[in-house]
Formats: C-alpha cells, sequence, structure tokens
C-alpha cells in the first residue's frame, strides 16, 4: 500500500495537523527556520532574542544544519539539507515549544511517546521525520530561498539559524499523532517479536560492560 | 616527481564526487536490496534515496546535507616522489578540503569538541585525518577520499577467545539492533567488522573495511568471505530496513577485516557506512595522467602481508620442483 501524499503549510491550523496520520508523507509549503543545540542553549540559556516573529512567520523547527555557504558578497549558497538525530534536543524542546509555538517539529529520529504525550500533544504540535536519511539533494530542490541566516557570527554555520522558504519540500514522514503515539516505537515493537529468533545461538559476552541491556525491545533514545 | 598543483586540482574534484555521486557498486546493491524490499515505509524510503541519487548528480548538489568528516587515504608506490615532499601533500589535502567544503557547498561539520569553534571550511586539529599506505614498485600516488558520517552505527567490544563466533554474532546483532533503531545508522550500508589488533587498530581495520572495500568485494581468507556471507544473511533476517522500519534491508554487503591480536583477546569493531556511501578515488602519475575510480582497491596482498618480508617464503612445492 503507498502511503498518502499530504502539502502542509508551515504555519499549520490545528484542523491540518489533526488530520496528520502515522506514516503520511508530508511536503511542506511556507517559512522553516533550522534550530539545534547552539540556537537553544544562545536562545534559552543567555535569553536572547530570537530575531523571528514566532509563531506567526513559522511555525515549523528543522533540526537541521544545511551544507551551505555565505557567499563574499553576502548572498546564500545551499545546496544540500538534512536533518540531525533530535532525541539529543529534548533537553530543550518543551521550552522551546512554549516560547515560540512551533507545531512542526522537524528532524531525524523523533522522540519517544513519552516526550509526545507531555509537551507535543498539549502544545498541538507533531514531529514530522526526514526521509532515508539523506533525501538531501531532493530536499535541497524543495528550498526556494534563503530568506536570512541568524547568529552565523556567534555560533558558526553549522550551528546558525537558517531562515528557508519552503516550496513543496518533502518527503517527510508523520512520525507523531496528536494522541502522542509514536511511529518508530509502534515499528519496533514489531521488530522485537522477531529479536529472540534472530539471537538464538549466540550468547552474552564473557565480559559484561555497566550499564548493558539484554532486553532487545529497549528504546535507547532518551 | 607528481605535481603538487595536479595532486591539489585532483583532490579538490574528489571532494566534489564523494559529497555528489553514488558509487556504482553500492547504487547496484541498493537497487537489489529496493526489489526485494516489501515493507510500505522501507520500500518507499528506498525509492525516495535512488530518486535523490539523481537529483544530487543532475543539480550538481551534496546527496545529503551531512555531508561527513572528510578524510583522506593516500597510497604511494615505492618510486613516488612528490613536489614539495609530504608537508607539500598534506598543505595541498587540507587546502582541498576546505576549498571545497565552501565551494560545492559541503556542511562545515567540523569543530572544537569543548569550543565548538567552527572554522567553517571541515579542517581544524587533526582535521582531515590523512593516513598513509605503500605499496612495491611504480611511481604513482592513489588519492582517496571518504566523507562518512561521524555520530551513529560504530561500536568497539573486546571479547576473548571463549566467546567464539557466536559471541560476534552477538555483537554483532547488538551493533546492529541498536544503531539501527530508528534509523540512526543511516542503513542499509556496507557494514565493515575489524577483528584483532589492539583496540585503535581494530577500530581503523573495521572502519576501513566498510568505507575502503567495494559492495560484492570478498576477504581473500575463504573462511572469512564465508564468515562475511553468514553475517550480511543475518543482518538481514532481524527484520527491520530503512529508518528502522520494519522491512529485510539492513546491510548492502558486509565486509571483515582481520589483524594480528594478544593471545588472550579477540577484538572486535563494527561500523556501519551510510545510504550515501560516500568515496571517491584518483590515481595520479609522474606524467601527469590521473585516473579516476570509486575502489579503493585498498585491501591488496601487500596490504594484508604475514610474513616478515614482502617477497613470501616459496613453497615446499616449488622447493621440490
Amino acid at each position: 500500500m503507498k502511503p498518502r501524499e499530504i502539502t502542509l503549510s508551515t504555519t499549520p491550523t490545528p484542523e491540518e495537523i489533526a488530520q496528520l496520520r502515522l506514516g503520511d508523507i508530508v511536503y511542506l509549503d511556507g517559512l522553516m527556520y533550522t534550530a539545534r543545540e547552539g540556537v537553544y542553549m544562545r536562545a534559552l540559556e543567555d535569553k536572547a532574542n530570537i530575531p523571528m516573529e514566532l509563531p506567526s512567520e513559522s511555525a515549523a523547527n528543522f533540526h537541521c544544519s544545511p551544507a551551505a555557504a555565505i557567499r563574499p558578497d553576502g548572498s546564500f549558497d545551499l545546496g544540500a539539507v538534512t536533518a540531525t538525530a533530535s532525541f539529543r534536543f529534548a533537553k530543550w524542546l518543551p521550552e522551546w515549544m512554549a516560547k515560540t509555538g512551533a507545531k512542526l517539529i522537524v528532524g531525524k529520529g523523533g522522540m519517544s511517546s513519552k516526550d509526545y504525550k507531555e509537551y507535543f500533544v498539549p502544545n498541538g504540535a507533531v514531529y514530522l521525520s526526514t526521509v532515508g536519511y539523506g533525501t538531501g539533494a531532493l530536499l535541497g530542490r524543495g528550498v526556494e530561498k534563503v530568506e536570512a541566516v541568524h547568529w552565523n557570527h556567534e555560533l558558526g554555520l553549522a550551528q546558525a539559524m537558517w531562515v528557508i522558504r519552503c516550496r513543496k519540500m518533502g518527503p517527510f514522514i508523520v512520525a507523531s499523532d496528536l494522541e502522542g503515539n509514536c511511529l518508530f516505537e509502534r515499528e519496533n515493537e514489531k521488530i522485537s517479536q522477531n529479536l529472540a529468533k534472530v539471537y538464538a545461538g549466540t550468547k552474552p559476552a564473557v565480559l559484561k560492560r555497566f550499564g548493558e541491556t539484554d532486553d532487545r525491545s529497549d528504546e535507547l533514545i532518551g | 616527481m607528481i605535481s603538487i598543483d595536479l595532486i591539489q586540482k585532483t583532490a579538490e574534484t574528489l571532494m566534489d564526487k564523494a559529497a555528489v555521486e553514488i558509487p556504482d557498486d553500492y547504487l547496484q546493491g541498493l537497487k537489489a536490496a529496493a526489489k526485494t524490499e516489501d515493507g510500505d515505509l522501507s520500500s518507499f524510503v528506498l525509492e525516495a534515496m535512488l530518486q535523490n541519487y539523481e537529483a544530487a548528480k543532475q543539480d550538481n548538489r551534496a546527496m545529503c546535507g551531512d555531508t561527513g568528516t572528510p578524510r583522506w587515504y593516500v597510497k604511494m608506490g615505492n618510486e613516488t616522489q612528490i613536489e614539495g615532499g609530504p608537508i607539500a601533500l598534506e598543505a595541498a589535502l587540507r587546502r582541498a578540503t576546505a576549498n571545497r567544503t565552501t565551494g560545492l557547498p559541503l556542511r562545515p561539520n567540523r569543530v572544537h569538541p569543548l569550543w565548538r569553534t567552527d572554522h567553517d571550511n571541515n579542517v581544524g586539529i587533526g582535521a582531515p585525518e590523512i593516513e598513509y599506505g605503500y605499496e612495491p614498485g611504480g611511481e604513482w600516488i592513489d588519492l582517496i577520499t571518504v566523507h562518512k558520517g561521524g555520530l551513529f552505527g560504530t561500536d568497539y567490544r573486546m571479547l576473548f577467545p571463549s566467546d567464539g563466533i557466536q559471541g560476534i554474532k552477538r555483537f554483532y546483532l547488538d551493533s546492529l539492533v541498536a544503531f539501527g533503531k530508528r534509523g540512526l545508522a543511516c542503513q542499509p550500508a556496507i557494514i565493515g567488522i575489524g577483528l584483532g589488533g589492539c583496540k585503535d587498530t581494530c577500530m581503523v581495520l573495521g572502519k576501513r573495511a566498510a568505507c575502503l572495500r567495494t559492495v560484492g568485494s570478498k576477504n581473500s581468507d575463504p573462511r572469512i568471505a564465508e564468515l562475511e556471507d553468514e553475517l550480511k544473511e543475518l543482518g538481514n533476517s532481524i527484520g527491520m530496513g530503512a529508518m528502522g522500519f520494519v522491512g529485510k534491508n539492513m546491510v548492502i554487503d558486509c565486509n571483515i577485516e582481520v589483524g594480528y591480536c594478544h593471545t588472550g583477546g579477540m577484538q572486535m569493531s563494527v561500523h556501519a557506512f551510510c545510504l550515501s556511501s560516500r568515496r571517491a578515488v584518483a590515481r595520479v602519475f609522474a606524467d601527469g595522467r590521473v585516473e579516476y575510480r570509486t575502489d579503493p582497491d585498498w585491501f591488496t596482498d601487500y596490504q594484508r602481508r604475514e610474513t616478515v618480508d614482502w617477497i613470501p617464503e616459496p613453497t615446499p612445492q616449488e622447493v621440490t620442483a
């Protein structure tokens, strides 16, 4: 069965978010900004003023650093775009969402269903995962224009806040819904049922390691 | 004498090729995997990746936004001389890395581990890594760049002879399952395994097995080659596919490299390359010829030599003949 394809605004209405189902394929229109540890620390810990009107300009936060450069004349050259793993940003996301009204968190690997239930669902937000990982060229084609780059002097190009105008940018996969369900946990549960068979005949290492789990259905993020 | 300008120019071309062009051996492996994949989501992902390679090539843009941590493997024939010597060579490779990071552009991933200082060009302390190998005879230099991702899919464990093959399988599965969940390892990938050596050499062997051997290559020891096939099949029987979705394809190929180790140990490392498998190779000759290819051909008989001298002792049959 082919997944359903949906085009979504980066300032979506509550109804548009409510219609999304786990596994839907999404293409984005509108402004999206990149923000990861550098931006979170500067905005939330150093209390710097966020240089955009959020969420009216954009409710879509991309966990990303593009393959991009700023030319000597100040213009931007943006090639490929892919996400970085989001679970590392759980520390800052609740405060970020409260402060910026982000409704679409776009990244790699998703978060836990606990994260979704605790602060995505109350904020009416969902998680979109990039595909692959590494459809960087396809996503790069969906960037109509780089509108601005903020904080590149303070944070470097990779951690700067890139503001990009998306035109049918995708594909992304819906990885959480407004009930707090998690696509990756659903898949992990199915896969775990087969693992005992795959491991049959192997044996634990003679020298153990601290913190080791032998329960392979464990989620390792968080 | 090999021209240093030609080395830098060639290195710059290789930086672009690695980032933009998917090596054909991996592409064919992924296409074959896509044919067998029947998980809905996994199939969608593999089809999207195949489109992505086309888009990258058409637009001359990097395949993936995370363009990894560029590094160099350099191999020389025994008679090779480089204009300006090894210092000039290293400067040329560093310059090529910086120029094409801003030129293509690539993502300037490399930062100071503590101060997070970013030179915005992938050059810094110890970056890019430059590793060397030599071959008997010849006046040529092989420049190999690999832009492997830097965060997930790699692990090391000190195993012992009593762990045996079953212990190797266990740690292999643990690594694939742990990093395969949510697709953190960017699978299906070429999986490299290092066995033996010391801890550092074990990591080096596994990484080179993943990055410097092609899909379809075999270890020259037939029993290791058998284990490679067995582990490939085992990895693909997990039931996990691209992005950690239900699927059949986790391993495009499994390559094992070994080194002699401490008699009490059996060091093991596992390295997952990725869906973009960025590697590019060129041989530069003293007469100015440059031959581009995608097979690093790193693991020659000489690299895997077992004896004190390279010219092996004659076999007993040869002596009696």
